[in-house]
């Protein structure tokens, strides 16, 4: 059982926005990692969608989720992005203003020798009755320790907007 | 017009750096939105099949005489 949470870096958002978030060099001295995120993005809708890919790569994602779109439920295994896995939901650019989607990504041993899991709760922001949230289950069939988690706005040529956060924690057994 | 840029943290050293994309990366980024437009249209058309379906398959029910409640009991 994890019992202690060290906060590895934070970033903020600056007001030229950003096209993705880079975490590099992470070191793989904790058992797991989790990631806090605090995004909206300037897509045209009032909500996007949250990238995430690892070490560089562009392959091997997968994920399942389950998901309330406005009032629907829907269960999705999503093939869209192949090149990264969605995760997520973020406030688009006609979500309420100074709204922010919100998402937790936990990494279970992610410094270890087998594919590597995420699990991941999220919920888009906006003031009206319809809301977005995403409980998801991610995978990246890959053996390599992550020591890179890149976020992006998926599939898209957006970008994060003034304001957008991120932290990631290390989190240890000892 | 300005570049779209990336945000780079280095966990090791906790720099952070705000680095333009090159030309490459800003055309990967565009195939990768229009490849991800594509394939999410068919996955829409899919859905939309399947739900075209699923309301066909109701109304003959109800042409059989199944009540709303007994078409629903079915469905779940």
């Amino acid at each position: 059982m994890a019992n202690t949470m060290t906060l590895i870096s934070s970033v903020t958002v600056g007001a030229d926005g950003a096209s993705s978030i880079d975490f590099t060099s992470i070191p793989s001295t904790y058992t797991d990692l989790l990631l806090k995120v605090s995004v909206r993005s300037n897509n045209a809708s009032v909500l996007d969608t949250l990238g995430i890919n690892f070490n560089g790569s562009s392959a091997n994602y997968t994920m399942r989720n389950l998901l309330n779109e406005g009032g629907t439920p829907a269960s999705y295994t999503q093939t869209a992005y192949a090149s990264q896995n969605a995760t997520g939901y973020q406030s688009g650019a006609t979500a309420t203003a100074s709204t922010f989607g919100n998402t937790e990504l936990y990494f279970p041993n992610y410094a270890g020798s087998n594919n590597k899991s995420v699990s991941v709760d999220s919920v888009s922001e906006n003031n009206a009755s319809a809301g977005w949230l995403w409980l998801g289950a991610d995978l990246w069939s890959q053996t390599a320790a992550i020591n890179r988690i890149t976020l992006l706005c998926a599939g898209g040529t957006n970008s994060f907007v003034q304001y957008s956060t991120a932290y990631l924690y290390g989190i240890k057994n000892s | 017009m300005t570049r779209p840029t990336r945000i780079e943290i280095d966990c090791s050293t906790g720099v952070e750096s705000i680095i333009e994309l090159t030309d490459a990366e800003i055309a990967q980024m565009e195939a990768d939105a229009q490849a991800a437009e594509a394939r999410k249209a068919e996955e829409d058309a899919v859905r939309q099949a399947e739900a075209d379906a699923k309301a066909s398959a109701q109304a003959k029910l109800a042409t059989l005489g199944l009540t709303p409640d007994e078409i629903a009991a079915l469905t779940k």
